[in-house]
């Protein structure tokens, strides 16, 4: 293989970049990015970042002085796949020729329908994102959060540490109950009210008002939340309408092995646009998590230089963590089909509990929140269980 | 600096003991009987690397994944970008001593403000 193509420059991106050094690639390597910025970290956006704790520069995910003999194309927005031709076609015409390819293009934020154009309306997934949230937050106001997921929550965290008045909006009576399941759920997200955000469940939003900015969040049961700023949480969507037509598989992403091959030669995927086969569930997954954009680009990286002939370890059990309102949540595993959620240590109450998900009294989860010692060994012990 | 840490026999292996001096450090027992040395908060956020994953001669930090090699104080991969401070270790009359390098300690901003004096 002489020349490997990286779609996509964030962390899977790079991480495929640092996997094929480390197992010996030594040929050409582009990476192409959408953004002009180089690889940065995004858990941040939604806390120190957006709190302003943190500046742009401590963002970067490259070390000082690391050199990967790479060839970045940033700014640069692939178009097309060009199986047969082996190449990547760009938005501004140009084409980049490869044996191999990474396709690492992630994820977009989902949008509120008839809210473009209207001022003080945010989403939070790229760095450009969270600069324009954060210098509208430094300002000050009422602040709307739609949706009651991860993002949402931290975002409310910060805004709420920052002085701002908040509501976060959910439309499902629980929030954080895919993930989490109902209980736990609800224990997590009683961190706002503990703060006095006030959480908005069960109903769901019909629109927005305000002529040139936002004034209000209008909700289906006819309510109306006046909001200065509105940030709308409601999940992603894979970034892979650019490969259609390419002969990929799709389907919920790019539908890969679990080993990130997909149905096309010499052309793997990684990060949150993957939907990798869960050998251990006997499903296909798309995991949005950070651990996984890190850590799976070894095995993909590892079968392309193979040509598909290396066997697949057993990934680890997803991993993520969020922090708000000062405590740290951490989650391993898969709620999701957990037929009993016992707290094993801590109490709810006091908001520092270990968590255990159990299936047929086989644990498949375990949830933390400010208990990373318990959570570690449990999550050792998940691991080793599910290996 | 020789710090006593703790009685050999009171660190079973694949387990960690922290001394908790400013900043802390911590003594590590590998499932092949060796003893490191380190830093214990992980350079990228405040956690205590007593509480991480430990595998082989590398510990990964109980909140993300950045790994540290025991024997070197190198990180493998983000969040964290600095390495951690090693120190000697070594058993007198089945007590482990740790001798504190004289290096500076790469700590996380918060905990470097801290011992700085500002604010936390």
């Amino acid at each position: 293989m002489r020349t490997v193509a990286v779609v996509g420059a964030s962390l899977a991106g790079l991480s495929a970049a640092r996997s094929l050094r480390k197992q010996g690639y030594d040929g050409r390597l582009v990476v192409i990015g959408d953004e002009f910025h180089r690889p940065y970290d995004r858990p941040p956006l939604s806390k120190e970042f957006l709190a302003g704790t943190l500046g742009e520069g401590e963002l970067a995910l490259e070390a000082d002085g690391e050199d990967l003999g790479v060839e970045w194309l940033l700014g640069a927005q692939a178009v097309e796949l060009d199986h047969a031709g082996r190449a990547v076609r760009l938005a501004d015409g140009r084409e980049v020729h490869a044996d191999g390819f990474v396709i690492a293009t992630g994820a977009a934020a989902r949008t509120l329908p008839g809210s473009e154009g209207l001022a003080g309306v945010h989403t939070l997934r790229t760095l450009d994102d969270a600069r324009a949230l954060r210098d509208e937050l430094a300002r000050g106001g009422r602040l709307v959060v739609i949706g009651g997921g991860f993002i949402g929550a931290e975002v409310a965290s910060t805004a709420y540490a920052l002085g701002l008045d908040v509501t976060v909006v959910e439309a499902a009576p629980t929030p954080l109950a895919g993930p989490l399941g109902e209980t736990m759920g609800a224990i997590v997200s009683a961190l706002h009210a503990d703060h006095g955000v006030r959480l908005v469940c069960g109903v769901g939003v019909k629109g927005l008002s305000g002529e040139t900015r936002v004034d209000a969040v209008l909700l289906e049961d006819g309510r109306g939340l006046p909001a200065d700023i509105v940030v709308v949480g409601v999940g992603a969507r894979p970034c892979v309408e650019w490969l259609e037509g390419s002969g990929i598989a799709l389907d919920n992403g790019v539908k890969c092995g679990a080993d990130g091959r997909t149905n096309l030669a010499g052309v793997v995927a990684v990060g949150d646009c993957a939907n990798w086969y869960d050998p251990r569930a006997g499903l296909h997954r798309r995991v949005e998590h950070w651990t996984g954009a890190r850590e799976r680009p070894d095995a993909a990286v590892a079968t392309l230089l193979a040509g598909g002939a290396v066997q697949p370890g057993v990934p680890r059990p997803p991993y993520f963590w969020s922090d708000q309102y000062g405590v740290k949540i951490q989650f391993a595993g898969h709620a999701a089909g957990a037929d009993s959620v016992t707290i094993e240590a801590g109490a709810a109450d006091d908001r520092d509990v270990l968590a255990v998900y159990r299936r047929a009294g086989r644990p498949v989860a375990v949830l933390g929140m400010n208990q990373p010692r318990l959570f570690m060994r449990r999550r050792k012990e998940l691991a080793a269980d599910a290996s | 600096m020789m710090i006593p840490a703790c009685r050999l026999e009171d660190l079973p292996r694949g387990e960690a003991h922290r001394l908790d001096i400013d900043p802390p450090v911590s003594v590590f027992h590998t499932d092949d009987g060796e003893l490191f040395a380190i830093d214990d908060t992980c350079t990228h956020q405040d956690a205590s690397l007593a509480d991480g994953w430990l595998e082989g001669c590398e510990v990964e930090c109980p909140l993300h994944a950045s790994k540290f090699d025991l024997r070197t104080g190198a990180v493998d991969a983000p969040p964290a970008k600095l390495p951690v401070r090693t120190h000697e270790v070594f058993v007198e009359d089945g007590m482990i001593h740790v001798r504190l390098s004289m290096d500076a300690p790469n700590l996380p901003p918060c905990i470097a403000a801290r011992l700085a004096g500002g604010p936390a």
